[in-house]
């Protein structure tokens, strides 16, 4: 008997991308009686599951930033290992994209689909790599897929921050920066390049900070950045979630000029209308380069694109020879870059 | 090439006023000649191309991109010039011995001996070897208007401070320089002569007025000021000295060719102001007639005939080669008289003064004047100079109420420079018959703020996408204030209105509850 397509057992719904053998659903949007969560983004993970299958880092994630809501049960499984689901095989692999996360690998009958929710190729100090897996089906995401998004190297970003810091003695220069993966990367990257003083934080990235800690990734002296003194930041580096850079909890900070790592930053008119300063390509997803090898490197014969420009990568899917479609998934928010 | 384009990407990123001229200061002194020279040139508007057009520029991009997907990405991006810049492949054998990227001069002097097919030719080239922000400068470079947010005279305070001199003392001689500038360059850093000041028909930025309020003139003596009406047609900058002649927009464009026979006919040694109308049978004739003249390189006899084009004079800068500038507002309009009756003019009259001896009788004035081609009112004191730019005090405009009514939005479409990732032309309509009518279009009234909202509600209410235009559903009301609303067979709903801009963003209110073209036919002049 011929395997069965993904089509036949894994189907987008409202809830979610079903497993149907399997009868779970991964990275639901609506509460659903058991799940697999890709990785710990509050538009991946949401509250409310009955069960969650997921690796034990986004578990604890996941529990940091939901409590109690996190799920009925949490079921950690380790990257590279199986478990059997009602005859379906599931596995984790290393999406790069942030600490914890996974591309869930399933197996049903002899047909392989691979779910990679969010992800990255450039090596990243705070998790392990990508890893491409052989399949029939591949789910890509598609947030910079787009052939302007090139994310140049993230060393020659770091260096013109740590730069911007030296020229300007007077000013503060606050980085814009996700509270999960992006803020500990900017870290983990700044001490990669030598920069050693401690760096201030917002209150609101404390917390996640911390808990990267906890797991065992370094990040260098932090202090808030709340509390101190107008003169003891002049010419530091400090680290705030996107939306405070602007806003009155700014005004705190002696000049402040205002950078903001994302993969958007990329376009200068994007930039210019957020009142962005200082733009720092850095990005934890996939750019068109990367997004285009890894339709080769997994060699899938059909690729399902999903969360954000879809109909280009599409339509370059197509031009390599490969099907492909656009899954209609809602819920996904493209903002986080 | 890549030191500039450093700069201009600084520039566009940098809000403040001070921190631009210290990023321009800082480039002038530490770039060599002749390319500073060449990036002044730039800044100030004063390098001219072969005009690559946009649809070259596209052909380019597509020579090296799949079609489609360059048409995805100029959707998403919005600006040409980015989008090229941006998705442009890098070259496969870069890793090997590649030349450096090309100088500024080079690629200046190189494209002022080009054709335009040369020029094409040679941007390819250029490409290859600069980066997306390389590519993004000379795309500026050659598409005209860098629209980074500076000004030639906040370029030239730049250079200025190099000195340091006044930034007035490189205004005065600006006009006998040519670029790169080296002699300005050496001046200013002491190791040359001041440059010789030419005499040449050029553009002396106009005076300009800010707005009044009813209340706030109570304050002011109103025998200290003349009034004249506010005409409804293009501020002009008629100029002929050093045996050119030109006549200039109100940024300061040259727009002889659309008008050759006023720039004919100036006496030289005469620089004036005054406002630029099409007036048929002694008749002021609508704007749009006006608009039938404009923003065309050269006209045709038949144009010349069907649109005759007329300046109503209100000041003078230079009569008979003599600065009038420093004289009070009183004795420029004397010589400005003297001089009109000295000669018989066809093309040219006085723009009237109007005799009022209290405010209140102005008011009166000014509400009755809903006639054709007027938009207001002008304040001026009569003791002040002519100061260009916009001085607090001396003038004063004071237009005639605008009117407001309440429409739906139905296209959206992306703006252009620095708007141009965002829907921000908006199209909106009228109720008629239970059906929305489209009755204009309005391009500002809104902050940056609101323009990130609009612009979200746009793409989360889309129905359909034409190229860069989106039409939304029926549900969010702009109350738009505009001057005024005409008859006009062109538009479906027969109405046109003049200075339409969004005033208020009625996030509030349902579609349904908005004007209706009926409402709106009232409101007509
Ligand atoms: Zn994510
Ligand atoms: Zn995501």
């Amino acid at each position: 008997m011929a395997a069965p397509h993904p089509e036949t057992w894994l189907k987008p719904t409202p809830a979610g991308l079903h497993c149907i053998p399997g009868d779970f659903y991964i990275d639901p949007v609506r509460p659903v009686d058991r799940a697999v969560v890709t990785h710990g983004h509050a538009d991946h993970a949401r509250p409310g599951n009955k069960a969650v299958l997921a690796t034990s880092e986004t578990l604890a994630i996941m529990r940091a930033r939901l409590g109690e809501r996190a799920g009925g049960s949490l079921q950690p499984l380790r990257l590279g290992e199986a478990v059997t689901i009602n005859g379906v095989s599931l596995r984790l692999v290393p999406a790069g994209h942030v600490l914890g996360s996974a591309q869930a690998v399933m197996e049903w009958r002899g047909s392989r689909a691979v779910v990679s929710g969010d992800y990255k190729r450039r090596p990243d100090p705070t998790c392990p790599p990508f890893e491409p897996v052989a399949c029939d089906v591949f789910v890509t995401e598609a947030t910079f897929g787009l052939p302007v998004f090139r994310h140049p190297p993230d060393g020659d970003e770091i260096a013109k921050l740590v730069h911007a810091a030296a020229l300007f003695p007077e000013r503060a220069v606050v980085v814009g920066a996700y509270a999960l993966g992006k803020a500990q990367r900017v870290l983990a990257l700044l001490r990669r390049q030598g920069y050693d003083a401690p760096v201030p934080l917002h209150g609101a990235l404390l917390a996640m900070v911390e808990l990267y800690r906890s797991l065992g990734v370094d990040l260098g002296p932090i202090e808030p950045a709340t509390g101190a003194k107008r003169e003891a930041l002049k010419g530091r580096i400090v680290l705030a979630p996107p939306g405070a850079t602007s806003d009155l909890w700014a005004r705190r900070l002696p000049e402040p000029m205002v950078a903001m790592a994302s993969g958007w930053m990329r376009v200068k008119q994007r930039a210019k209308a957020r009142g962005v300063e200082l733009p720092l390509v850095i990005s934890d997803h996939a750019d068109w380069d990367e997004l285009v090898q890894t339709l080769k490197d997994v060699g899938a014969p059909e690729v399902w694109v999903t969360h954000g420009n879809e109909e280009a990568l599409v339509r370059q899917a197509t031009l390599m020879g490969i099907r492909a479609r656009a899954l209609s998934l809602i819920g996904f928010d493209e903002e986080e870059g | 090439m890549i030191r500039f384009a450093h700069l201009l990407d600084s520039l566009l990123l940098t809000p403040a006023r001070n921190a631009k001229l210290r990023l321009m200061e800082e480039y002038f002194r530490s770039v060599p000649d002749p390319d500073r020279g060449w990036a002044l040139a730039a800044l100030t508007g004063a390098l001219s191309f072969p005009a690559v057009k946009p649809a070259q520029i596209r052909a380019l991009a597509e020579s090296r991109v799949d079609a489609e997907l360059f048409r995805w990405s100029y959707d998403f991006v919005g600006d040409l010039a980015e989008t090229v810049a941006l998705i442009w492949p890098a070259r496969e054998d870069t890793a090997t011995n590649f030349p450096p990227p090309p100088s500024l001069s080079e690629i200046v002097t190189g494209l002022r001996a080009a054709t335009r097919a040369e020029a094409v030719e040679a941007v390819a080239r250029w490409f290859d070897f600069l980066d997306a922000t390389g590519r993004w400068a000379l795309l500026k470079l050659i598409t005209g208007g860098l629209r980074v947010g500076v000004s030639a005279r906040l370029a030239k305070t730049a250079v200025a401070s190099l000195g340091p001199v006044e930034p007035d003392a490189i205004e005065e001689i600006w006009h006998g320089l040519e670029p790169p500038y080296t002699e300005l360059f050496q001046w200013l850093e002491g190791k040359g002569d001041r440059p010789h000041p030419g005499e040449k028909a050029v553009f002396v930025p106009l005076m300009l007025a800010n707005p009044i309020e009813p209340g706030e003139m109570e304050a002011l003596d109103p025998a200290q000021y003349l009034a004249e009406w506010k005409w409804d047609g293009i501020r002009v900058q008629l100029a002929a000295r050093g045996g050119e002649r030109r006549v200039f927009s109100r940024m300061g464009d040259d727009i002889s060719g659309a008008f050759p026979e006023i720039a004919a006919a100036l006496a030289d040694g005469t620089v004036l102001d005054g406002e630029l109308l099409v007036v048929r049978g002694g008749e002021v004739a609508p704007f749009n007639d006006l608009q039938q003249r404009l923003n065309r390189k050269t006209v045709t006899a038949k144009m010349l005939a069907q649109y005759p084009a007329f300046v109503r004079l209100y000041d003078a800068l230079f009569i008979g080669g003599d600065d009038l500038r420093p004289l009070p507002l009183r004795d420029r309009r004397a010589r400005l008289e003297a001089w009109y009756a000295g000669a018989s003019h066809t093309l040219f009259d006085l723009s009237p003064l109007i005799p009022f001896a209290s405010w209140a009788e102005l008011e009166q004035l000014r509400a009755d004047a809903r006639s054709k081609g007027i938009e207001g009112l002008m304040l001026k004191r009569r003791d002040a100079p002519y100061v260009s730019g916009r001085p607090k005090g001396p003038w004063f405009k004071w237009k005639r109420d605008a009117l407001t009514f309440d429409a739906v939005l139905m296209y959206a479409q992306r703006g252009h420079g620095k708007r141009s990732s965002f829907y921000s032309d908006y199209t909106f309509g009228a109720w008629r018959d239970g059906e929305l009518v489209p009755v204009g279009k309005a391009y500002s009234g809104f902050t940056d703020e609101e323009l990130v909202k609009l612009d979200r509600w746009v793409r989360n209410h889309t129905v359909e996408r034409f190229g860069p235009v989106r039409s939304v559903e029926p549900g969010l009301v702009l109350e738009i204030a505009f001057d005024s609303v005409h008859e006009s067979a062109r538009h479906k709903s027969g109405l046109a209105m003049r200075f339409p801009r969004v005033h208020r963003i009625r996030w509030d209110k349902p579609a349904r509850e908005a004007d209706t073209v009926e409402a709106l036919t009232k409101l007509k002049t």
